[in-house]
């Protein structure tokens, strides 16, 4: 299980991107999320592993706000970008989320050309001064999704009518082109087939470089393969946090050894 | 037997029918219903579906032809001399079917005995005031031969009536009896009663559909009738619309055709931003508790009668314009009637169909593409200009199309508020008037129905009929093409 060849390097920088203290989340009278504290850091990827309904997808929404679109879902305690509080009311959640940004479970192109897809957040933020430079960026967010030389003839073609693997790379795309600093993935690779799944994991391999990746993934395999530090949710509890080596090959809490061992789930 | 008892008879057939059909099941598979093949209810339905679809059938179609032949029984008897100087048969025949209602009545009052109104002769009493004191009062002296016809015409009658009778209730006999015959217990009545269900629901349908080539076909003969009198290149090449009832006018569609497109044009222009800023603030900003008060409220304006709105034109809407654009105004308006009037309150009249349907269209859009969005940083406005109406465009397009559909075929908004002028202007505020309110006018009103005046009418009502059909077909078009885009 932690004999992944995409393993290059150790966690090399202990510099906190995100820190998220007794954070509580409660949806109507459901509370979510209990007492979650968390270091995550930059240039690294964490990666979120906990049964079904855990609550590790809401505490992942919690970190760029998009549960504000969520009219009953209420959020408590501290979480801090840079050590700037993100629900501080004088922020700007559109301005965190291009910080933020996020992919999603299911692939979710626009309805306009790859290009478009692409070039849809360096547009609205107005990254670039001309259409050279436009381009540019989403060669260059293109070739960090590892999509740029199935795409690069049909730039018009509609993002809608690729194969599914390719639609999450171009969704990936679609993040890495507004520069965020920060990059969140909701179960990235649930709706793949296991080659589009190690095209995608390559390529978080590779986003870590520049940004620090926090994914959520129901494949402990995928978690060990890509990730440098693991956290445990357990009914909306974090049980466990840890270097991923530490987690899987000798968990501290028995809840985790449990579920990584396929006891519980 | 009159029609309902006839109807009253078959549904009591059906129902001793489907309880024959149900025991006579149960009893077949000895009292255990687990060997019969369908459940017993479906025996009993099998029975009454084969006591009545046969039974109905034939009396509808009954229905329809008796007063065909025995019309054409009745017109045989009259002879050539019977039709008086200047009178038509169908006259005639009006006052044939007047005196058989006059000597059924008298019959029913008891002033005449049956067999007497069968052999009563006009020399032997004054009929006409007979028929008079049983209330049917006949314009002419009745002729010998208009007498025999009408005598002609109850006997065929009262003789079709009574095969009638005989025939519905024979046939739903005959039926229940073969369907009774079928039924033990590994008859498939379940699967009979789908198909029969089946029948019943495709005969709805092509109803519908039948209707709808009826009229079509009536509006096909009525314009060849009136394209035989008029010169077509009249009526698509004149510019003026001049209909003067003792001949030599000048029908010419486009002052009535611009006035539609004008009409509409406005009515669009007011109701397709207002009606869709609405859908966009109710499907995206607009909270649980105020969506649930405002839809249904906007949808109140739907079921406005459309005569109510013409009443709000003319009351409200027309003297308002008039106060501002008016000659005490700007001196741009002479009456209140105009092109906005009409316009305007046609635009408030369409506001629902636009919103209603954009609405569900946007909120069709999946919430994936919203999340994406903002998860790039995207604000609202953003996200809806950028992601949500392209994808939604299709049927957006599609209900705009509807709502001009439905403006070009308003009638009763025109004829209140726009004004009985047709003419050729580009002022919106000068009184113009529309294909359908022209429609209207033409055929209200006792003008002789084969002039080129009236009939110019079903012109109007082809022309119309093309226009909104070709829009529909083009809006379907739209919406098949685009819809699954982000599927």
């Amino acid at each position: 299980m932690y004999d992944s060849p995409l393993r290059k390097t150790e966690v090399d920088t202990n510099a906190s991107k995100i820190s998220a203290r007794d954070v509580q989340v409660y949806y109507g009278d459901t509370h979510a999320i209990k007492d979650v504290n968390v270091e995550i850091l930059d240039k690294t990827v964490t990666a979120f592993i906990g049964p079904s309904g855990c609550g590790k997808s809401t505490f992942l929404r919690t970190l760029n706000r998009m549960n504000d679109t969520i009219d009953i879902c209420r959020v408590e305690g501290l979480i801090e970008l840079d050590g700037e509080d993100i629900y501080d009311k004088r922020v700007d959640p559109v301005q965190l989320r291009a910080k933020v940004g996020m992919v999603f479970q299911k692939p979710n192109p626009f309805p306009k050309s790859i290009y478009d897809n692409v070039a849809y957040g360096p547009r609205i933020h107005g990254l670039a001064r001309n259409k050279a430079e436009l381009d540019e960026i989403v060669e260059k967010a293109l070739r960090r999704g590892a999509i740029w030389n199935e795409v690069k003839d049909r730039l018009d073609a509609p993002g809608t009518g690729l194969s599914g693997g390719q639609q999450q790379r171009l969704c990936i795309a679609r993040a890495v082109a507004t520069e965020p600093e920060v990059l969140l993935m909701d179960e990235p690779c649930s709706a793949l087939d296991p080659i589009a799944t190690s095209q995608v994991e390559e390529l978080i391999d590779e986003l870590r470089e520049n940004y620090s990746v926090v994914i959520v993934t129901h494949s402990m395999q995928q978690a060990a393969r890509v990730s440098q530090k693991t956290a445990f949710f357990h009914l909306g509890n974090l049980v466990e946090y840890g270097d991923t080596s530490q987690i899987f090959t000798n968990p501290v809490d028995p809840r985790t050894e449990s579920y990584i061992t396929g006891r519980i789930g | 037997m009159p029609v309902l008892w006839l109807i009253l008879i078959v549904l009591a057939l059906a129902v001793a029918g489907y309880v024959a059909g149900r025991a006579r099941a149960i009893s077949g598979a000895g009292d255990d219903r687990r060997a019969l093949h369908s459940l017993p209810s479906y025996y009993g339905w099998n029975v009454a579906m084969k006591v009545m679809v046969p039974a109905f059938l034939v009396l509808i179609v009954w229905l329809i032809a008796q007063p065909f032949i025995v019309n054409t029984k009745a017109t045989s008897l009259l002879p050539e001399s019977a039709i008086p100087e200047g009178s038509t048969l169908g006259l005639v025949m009006s006052d044939v079917r007047r005196v058989a209602d006059g000597l059924d009545l008298s019959v029913a009052q008891g002033l005449l005995s049956a067999g007497d109104a069968a052999t009563l002769t006009v020399g032997g009493s004054d009929i006409r005031a007979m028929l008079g004191s049983a209330g049917v009062a006949v314009g002419t002296e009745i002729t010998p031969e208009v007498l025999a016809a009408a005598q002609s015409y109850r006997s065929t009658n009262a003789t079709g009536d009574l095969l009638r009778s005989i025939v519905v209730i024979g046939l739903g006999l005959i039926g229940g009896a073969l369907a009774l015959a079928q039924t033990n217990p590994d008859f498939r009545a379940r699967n009979a009663v789908e198909r029969g269900i089946r029948a019943i629901l495709v005969g709805a349908a092509s109803l519908a559909i039948l209707t709808t080539i009826g009229i079509v076909l009536s509006l096909v003969f009525n314009t060849i009738e009136f394209f035989r009198i008029y010169p077509a290149s009249e009526f698509f090449g004149s510019f003026t619309w001049s209909p003067s009832f003792g001949g030599g006018s000048q029908l010419g569609i486009w002052p009535l055709l611009w006035g539609t497109l004008y009409i509409s044009l406005i009515a669009l222009l007011v109701s397709v931003p207002i009606g869709l800023f609405a859908a966009v603030y109710l499907s995206e900003y607009a909270g649980p508790k105020f969506r649930a008060v405002a839809k249904p409220a906007l949808e109140l304006l739907a079921g406005i009668p459309t005569i109510v709105y013409g009443l709000f034109a003319l009351l409200t809407v027309g003297p308002l314009l008039l106060s501002v654009f008016g000659r005490d105004g700007l001196g741009w308006m002479q009456a209140g009637t105009a092109v906005m009037t009409a316009g305007l309150v046609m635009g408030i009249m369409l506001i629902p169909f636009v919103s209603s349907l954009s609405d569900d269209i946007i909120n069709a859009v999946p919430q994936s593409l919203r999340d994406g969005s903002y998860g790039l940083g995207a604000t609202k406005s953003e996200t809806i200009k950028q992601v949500i109406l392209p994808a939604a465009l299709p049927g957006i397009v599609g209900a705009i199309l509807l709502a001009a559909s439905r403006a070009i075929g308003e009638t009763m908004i025109v004829v209140m508020g726009a004004g009985a002028a047709a003419r050729l202007s580009l002022n919106p505020f000068d009184a113009m008037t529309t294909v359908t309110a022209k429609i209207v006018s033409q055929l209200t009103g006792d003008a002789d129905f084969a002039s080129p005046e009236a009939l110019v009418a079903f012109a109007l009502g082809m022309t119309l009929f093309v226009m909104t059909l070709g829009l529909n077909v083009f809006a379907l078009f739209i919406v098949r093409k685009y819809r699954e885009q982000y599927d």
